[in-house]
């Protein structure tokens, strides 16, 4: 297993931490993303339409009364590449320990 | 090794929005709005204490099947960091509560159980919602308040106030904690 076969989309911390957040929520809002992330809006829409691009989260927007609202879930594409991710990781770990 | 901590880490944070069950607690709401009506039938505070008894012990049971219903839909483990703190932190305050309603019937002070209860579980929501979402321990304080409440008036006003705590409450939190954390 090498360390360049992992997934570089979600191995950037930020878009870790979106897609790990997402897997044990069904869905979680811009602010509620940014809160746990601990980062500025600028920075998590930069990363968060990374994701949506690679088709790994899906964004809605919508109006809560007059507030606009946007809200992230992970597809089950993003699902598998996370799992593979972990299946990466945890490959790499072993080989380590191997040596 | 750093980001695996890093992933774990971060569904645990994550995991505080979906600790709690919203629906578990509307449904919570609905057996304590029958009770009080069951209770404020009756005829003698001991009996209208029996009551909030049955129902003590049938809210748990379907709050609890809500949170795991809650839990595996989310895929998240049920005893995960924010689930296990919140068990450890709600516990305590509900063993006093239990200790306690057994030393107050024994001591014939039955009419400050009500009280009693609410400002337990007030307790034990605040205590466990430190770990959740900020609605949880914001109800914990209004059921604190509705204790201090039932302590300092008359016990003929119990029902009404076990009714608009734990019925009310739950069902006006339990909405907006469904809507916005995950069910």
């Amino acid at each position: 297993m090498r360390a360049d076969a992992l997934d570089r989309l979600i191995h950037e911390r930020l878009r870790l931490g979106i897609v790990s957040a997402l897997a044990v929520n069904d869905s979680l809002s811009f602010s509620d993303l940014k809160k746990l992330m601990k980062t500025t809006d600028g920075n998590l829409s930069v990363h968060a339409r990374k994701l949506e691009e690679a088709e790994y989260i899906t964004c809605t927007k919508s109006f809560e009364g007059r507030m606009p609202k946007t809200e992230y879930r992970l597809t089950s594409a993003g699902r598998r590449a996370l799992e593979r991710y972990l299946d990466h990781m945890e490959a790499l770990i072993r080989a380590t320990r191997e040596r | 090794m750093d980001n695996l901590r890093f992933i774990r880490d971060t569904m645990e944070a994550a995991g505080a929005f979906t600790a709690v069950s919203g629906w578990g607690m509307v449904a919570v709401g609905v057996i304590a709005a029958i009770a009080a009506t069951v209770a404020s039938a009756q005829h003698s505070v001991l009996a209208s204490i029996y009551t909030w008894m049955v129902a003590a012990v049938l809210a748990p049971c379907v709050m609890l099947w809500a949170i795991v219903r809650k839990a595996r839909r989310a895929h998240v483990p049920l005893l995960s960091g924010p689930g296990r703190k919140f068990v450890l932190s709600f516990s305590p305050p509900m063993f006093v509560g239990a200790l306690l309603t057994v030393v107050l019937y024994r001591a014939g002070l039955v009419e400050a159980i009500p009280g009693m209860w609410l400002l337990l579980y007030g307790t034990a929501v605040v205590a466990g919602g430190a770990f959740s979402v900020r609605i949880v321990p914001v109800m914990g304080f209004c059921f604190m308040l509705a204790g201090t409440l039932a302590m300092f008036t008359p016990a003929t006003w119990n029902d009404w106030i076990m009714a608009a705590a734990f019925g009310g409450l739950h069902i006006a939190f339990g909405v907006p904690i469904a809507v916005r954390h995950g069910g």
